[in-house]
């Protein structure tokens, strides 16, 4: 199939970009990255630059791929990130509109690729369980029941690609603050630390500039792993219930 | 000081918008049920007592004030909350295809055309029968000497019709933003579960169309009655 | 150069506890004064500079991702063993290590991975602590699975997300040090050279990936988790970054590359659809536990299947060759990658093969949906259950256990799995051979240590599965926070090393020369096609089965590959700007180096083991014929400025029987 592409091209990140056409050929079994690779290739052997785009496992899992595609994070397909999007779900002739992640705390870098920093340093700000190694008691010795074991896993799959930022029209972080949130509240090991986690999780959150949720769930639908706004509501419960009881840790009460 | 420092995170600011939507929310279904003495047909006495009753009773006052706050509240929040939003949004998008409800995306606007709603409505009934003076607003006895004459106010301004098509943009748009902001409150106080999910959102739903119509009828009925 | 590999003396089992109450320590006070620098943050990587940060070491960690959450090991699917014997199905220490030893066939020195088959317990209890959420039983306890080459229950895993959840919890355990201040990152750091000072690893010259520009590190000592090498066939199912780079630079700097030549297929992994294919994706080993691989008895069926006029539904199970059930009874779908991935193998090159390339072979989970079906019909008491109810509640249950891998699946080659058999075809996947390393993980450059994939210690000649997450983890977590106190406890007198230092000025000035080599040279040629180059040449001649005569003349081909590379490439764009083209081409160049050495070492090893099979050197059903005699060593190779010379390090059993090893 023949497509036309319109690609954001940004040299650096104060530089102002703009959109570029190209045109490209691409087989229906091959993936979106792979198709981006032809023209890449093509791009280099007209010794243009070729377009900057992240990307590694190319299996769904890291979540270093990360692009709007004719305006859905990761593209169209449901659960899907961007390397595991296949070009049969698109027509001969379509044109394509590919951008970064959009978001005031995800600035442009280059082309597409964008700095998703603030996501580590939320989770540095209390996203762990606070264990040494050597001091776990054996694997058994606390029971966790299966139902919950499996609801912080759902959680807990977050792969941090930054598209629930990206698909919120207000650049919240909500559903991955949440989800890290909700895998660790939700295990025996995890719920002693509760308070100060999602507190100081929140606060980090606040500090990156992302925005406040308005419950529009967008980013569930975009969700490359379809994780639950149901995470949202367990941490705004949490966090309220910290403030409230001042279980937040330090002298912050 | 740790309130202070809550009140203005992030879930903190979305916080008192809940509660104060959830009020304003308890404060429609009493003003409703209220109002419907409109339809008693008896050219406007059980209205005038009610409103009458609401006026000068200490308790209803004194809510009425915690109303004012609430509403002013509400909107001065929201719209901070917009600003702020919009620009944590970032550069926006060439194509645009953004997921959930219309109205969750527009709440801002929807609130801003309730609130501008609501100052015609004000304008209109309470400015008038508060610091209309006097002879703004005729009186009526019906026994237990004068009180004012609210419906006949009612009635002049339901006779005119840009204020009926005013009111009707005014409800629906107070509709849409139910129909977002009902659930959207029980999501953000954490009131969530799988399992009772699906009552919130009936109920939601059956709230924010069922309300905003019972309000709607008042105007058109004041009207059809007073122009056939 | 004598290669020792300091094993401490003693009984085998008590090695590990002996040696560690009685080596050195490091005191508190000093500890803060001492700085090491991790590169790679992964699995081994991210846990070795959390547990080193606790400790209280000035520890610096590289990464050339964003972020350290996304390091390749985040991929693996099926789990990770333990030693811990909650089966009661007869596992032990003893059998952890023995297995591995026997899966690695017999070319792994015992020492280590008796100590790997001890602290697998302690990782389980670790991750378990962090918030790792393992799959449970409905009682709460940790559930179990079974992977290839064992007869026992000892694979711990979360849906098919294990090393993604493993990984997550070292990031957050390294996220809480660097929150701490104990460890500073440096995410888009790429390392592109070692820096030794007096013989002794000292620092790193790295660079910034999204500036460009080149920066100097110095600490006591160097730690590399820099993942394995598998990128230099192309196609692999290792990300698209993954290099072996930094590694290479240590052996450039005089390191050794060991058993290079050991490399993994995996069995299950989806086929090639294409000349633009840019990687090839796992199917878990887990998968195995409950698919059946099979092709067409008949060529005539596979040919028709090959076209499309036949679908594996329409072979009848009379027709259907589950070969090795056939050729392995006692292990059946359950026989070591190696093992199943040259069977496959052989049943394609026999044209049997069921896609249109050839080269792809079913797995099925026709009769695990009937059986699971079956068990889930008792359970709910459902009495005389029809067969598609049965269909329906039995992919239920498969869903449940492997409910991600039948998406990926599908997502890749839009079938649905449920329906049809899964293609599967064998594909590069995890690399034995890498830095060599004694028993402290010490490369035999002072002061430099290796980790996880990027050294070779513990899985010999074949890796068994969910054995990369426990080594990763187990020498993150539990050995180099205590080996790294041998070298360390003698630095304490040493101040903090200045990155002023001459040393550190040669090897930056020579790193921006290469660079600047690379941009210049303005051929015809992309980066991309190099590689592509390269990995046909590696997977024709070094890959599944290799020969003398291939051999040859792959080594041939890749020095005019390399010749042609350093004339003719291509690199756009600039220095000191995010360049991935130029990152790509430093890679590209090392893996041109490696793949040299990668077959020396196969045409040195005249035998076949593991994932080294040499066509001379098979038994006439077959099989793998190891020599044990001549070969039981380790072959450490040097760059030796482009002429590779090999060291030996004689692997003594003293516990172990060497014996053919047989899975039938």
């Amino acid at each position: 199939m023949n497509l036309t592409l319109k690609i954001w091209r940004q040299k650096g990140p104060s530089a102002a970009g703009s959109f570029e056409e190209h045109k490209v050929h691409a087989e229906e079994d091959m993936s979106f990255l792979e198709m981006l690779d032809v023209l890449n290739e093509q791009l280099v052997h007209e010794k243009k630059e070729p377009v900057a785009f992240e990307h590694d496992c190319r299996e769904g899992i890291c979540g270093t791929c990360n692009m709007v595609i004719n305006g859905h994070p990761h593209g169209p397909q449901r659960g899907t990130t961007t390397c595991q999007l296949h070009m049969r779900h698109y027509n001969d002739g379509d044109t394509i509109v590919i951008e970064p992640f959009r978001a005031s705390s995800f600035p442009v870098i280059k082309d597409l690729v964008i700095d998703r920093s603030a996501f580590d340093n939320i989770i540095q700000a209390g996203g762990y369980i606070s264990v040494n190694t050597g001091q776990a008691p054996d694997g058994n010795a606390i029971p966790v029941e299966k139902q919950d074991a499996s609801q912080a896993f759902d959680a807990a799959t977050c792969i941090g690609c930054g598209a629930c930022v990206a698909a919120c029209p207000n650049g919240s972080a909500m559903l991955f603050t949440s989800a890290k949130v909700s895998h660790l509240a939700l295990l025996p090991q995890g719920e002693v630390e509760n308070g100060k986690r999602v507190y100081d999780m929140v606060n980090q959150m606040d500090k990156e500039g992302f925005g406040r949720c308005s419950n529009i769930t967008a980013c569930e639908a975009e969700c490359p792993k379809e994780i639950s706004v149901d995470n949202i509501a367990r941490m705004n419960r949490l966090y309220v219930k910290s403030v409230f009881a001042g279980t937040q840790g330090n002298e912050k009460n | 000081m740790w309130i202070t420092r809550f009140l203005t995170s992030s879930i903190g600011q979305k916080w008192v918008m809940s509660l104060t939507g959830l009020f304003l929310i308890t404060f429609l279904i009493v003003h409703l049920l209220g109002n419907l003495a409109i339809f008693a047909g008896d050219n406007g006495q059980a209205f005038n007592v009610y409103a009458d009753f609401m006026v000068h009773n200490p308790l209803i006052k004194a809510v009425s004030f915690g109303l004012y706050a609430f509403i002013l509240i509400h909107a001065i929040q929201g719209i901070l909350i917009a600003i702020q939003n919009r620009k944590a949004g970032g550069k926006a998008y060439a194509k645009k295809d953004t997921q959930g409800s219309w109205a969750s995306k527009n709440m801002a606007l929807l609130g801003i055309l309730v609130l501008a709603f609501l100052f015609i409505h004000m304008g209109d009934f309470w400015f008038k029968a508060k610091f209309g003076g006097d002879n703004a607003i005729a009186a009526v006895n019906y026994g237990n000497g004068d009180i004012k004459d609210l419906y006949s106010q009612v009635a002049i301004s339901f006779s005119k019709l840009w204020i009926v098509i005013a009111y009707l943009i005014g409800l629906l748009a107070l509709a849409f933003h139910l129909l977002h902001g009902f659930q959207s409150a029980f999501q953000t106080l954490g009131l969530n579960h799988s399992k009772y999910n699906p009552i919130i959102r009936g109920i939601g739903i059956a709230y924010g169309i069922l309300v905003p119509l019972g309000f709607a009828a008042l105007p058109v009925y004041v009207y059809f009655q007073q122009t056939t | 150069m004598n290669l020792d590999p300091k094993i401490p003396a003693g009984e085998l089992a008590d090695k590990w506890t002996e040696f560690r109450s009685k080596m050195d320590l490091v005191a508190p006070n000093n500890k803060r004064k001492l700085e090491v620098i991790v590169v790679g943050t992964g699995l081994a990587g991210a846990s070795a500079a959390a547990t080193l940060g606790e400790l209280g070491y000035k520890v610096k960690a590289f990464t050339f991702h964003d972020s350290p959450r996304r390091a390749h090991s985040i991929a693996a699917q099926g789990g990770i063993n333990a030693a811990k014997n909650y089966q009661n199905d007869g596992d032990s220490v003893y059998r952890l290590f023995y297995d591995t030893i026997k899966g690695g066939d017999y070319r792994s020195r015992e020492a280590n991975v008796h100590r790997l088959a001890e602290v697998s317990r302690d990782i389980i209890d670790q991750c378990v602590a962090q918030g790792v959420p393992f799959a449970r039983e409905y009682g709460g306890l940790l559930a179990n699975r079974s992977f290839g080459g064992v007869q026992v229950s000892r694979t711990f895993y979360a849906r098919g997300q294990t090393g993604q959840q493993l990984l997550i919890g070292a990031y957050q355990a390294l996220s809480r040090q660097i929150s701490s201040g104990k460890v500073q990152m440096y995410n888009r750091h790429e390392m592109l050279d070692l820096v030794k000072v007096d013989g002794k690893a000292r620092g790193i010259i790295a660079r910034n990936l999204v500036s460009g520009k080149l920066e100097r590190f110095a600490g006591h000592c160097v730690v590399l988790a820099t993942g394995g090498y598998g990128n230099v066939y192309y196609l692999s199912t290792n990300a698209m970054n993954s290099n072996v780079s930094a590694a290479w630079k240590a052996v450039k700097k005089g390191a050794l590359m060991a058993n290079p030549c050991y490399v993994q297929i995996h069995p299950t992994c989806i086929p090639e659809s294409g000349e633009y294919q840019s990687k090839l994706t796992l199917m878990s080993e887990s998968l195995r536990n409950d698919g059946r691989v099979w092709v067409p008895k008949s060529k005539e069926d596979a040919e028709a299947i090959r076209t499309g006029k036949k679908t594996a539904l329409d072979i009848p199970e009379a027709d259907r060759d589950y070969y090795l059930e056939r050729r392995y009874p006692a292990f059946g779908n359950l026989v070591p990658r190696d093992v199943a991935s040259r069977a496959a193998k052989i049943e394609c090159d026999a044209g049997k093969g069921i896609v249109k390339t050839g080269r792809g072979v079913f797995l099925d989970f026709g009769a695990a949906v009937i059986r699971y079906g079956k068990i889930a019909a008792n359970t709910q008491n459902i009495s005389n259950p029809s067969d598609a109810k049965i269909s329906e509640l039995g992919r239920a249950t498969i869903k449940e256990k492997y409910g991600n891998l039948f998406q990926i699946y599908e997502k890749i080659t839009g079938q649905d799995p449920y329906v049809f058999p899964m293609k599967i075809y064998p594909a590069v996947h995890y690399t034995m051979g890498g830095l060599w390393v004694d028993y402290n993980l010490e490369t035999n450059v002072p002061g430099l240590f290796a980790l996880g994939e990027a050294n070779f210690s513990d899985h010999g000649a074949n890796r068994l599965g969910a054995s990369a997450l426990m080594q990763g983890l187990a020498d993150g977590y539990f050995v180099i926070p205590y080996t790294i106190g041998q070298f360390l406890s003698k630095e304490i007198r040493t101040p903090a090393i200045s990155t002023d230092l001459p040393e550190f000025e040669q090897a930056e000035s020579e790193t921006r020369a290469k660079l600047e080599q690379l941009l210049k040279i303005g051929g015809a040629q992309s980066v991309e096609s190099f590689h592509r180059r390269l990995g046909r040449i590696m997977w024709e001649y070094c890959g599944m089965s290799r020969n003398e005569q291939g051999l040859a003349k792959a080594l041939q081909m890749i020095r005019e590959l390399r010749e042609e590379f350093w004339n003719d490439v291509f690199v756009p764009g600039e220095i000191h700007d995010y360049n991935p083209e130029l990152e790509k081409a430093l890679r590209v160049a090392d893996f041109i180096e490696l793949g040299e050495v990668m077959v020396r070492d196969a045409m040195a090893r005249d035998e076949s083991c593991g994932g080294h099979f040499r066509e001379e050197y098979q038994t006439e059903d077959g099989e793998a014929m190891r020599r044990d005699d001549e070969y039981t060593y380790v072959a450490a190779w040097s760059w030796n400025d482009g002429n590779p010379e090999v060291y030996k390090e004689d692997l003594h059993f003293e516990n172990v029987e060497l014996k053919t090893r047989s899975y039938k």
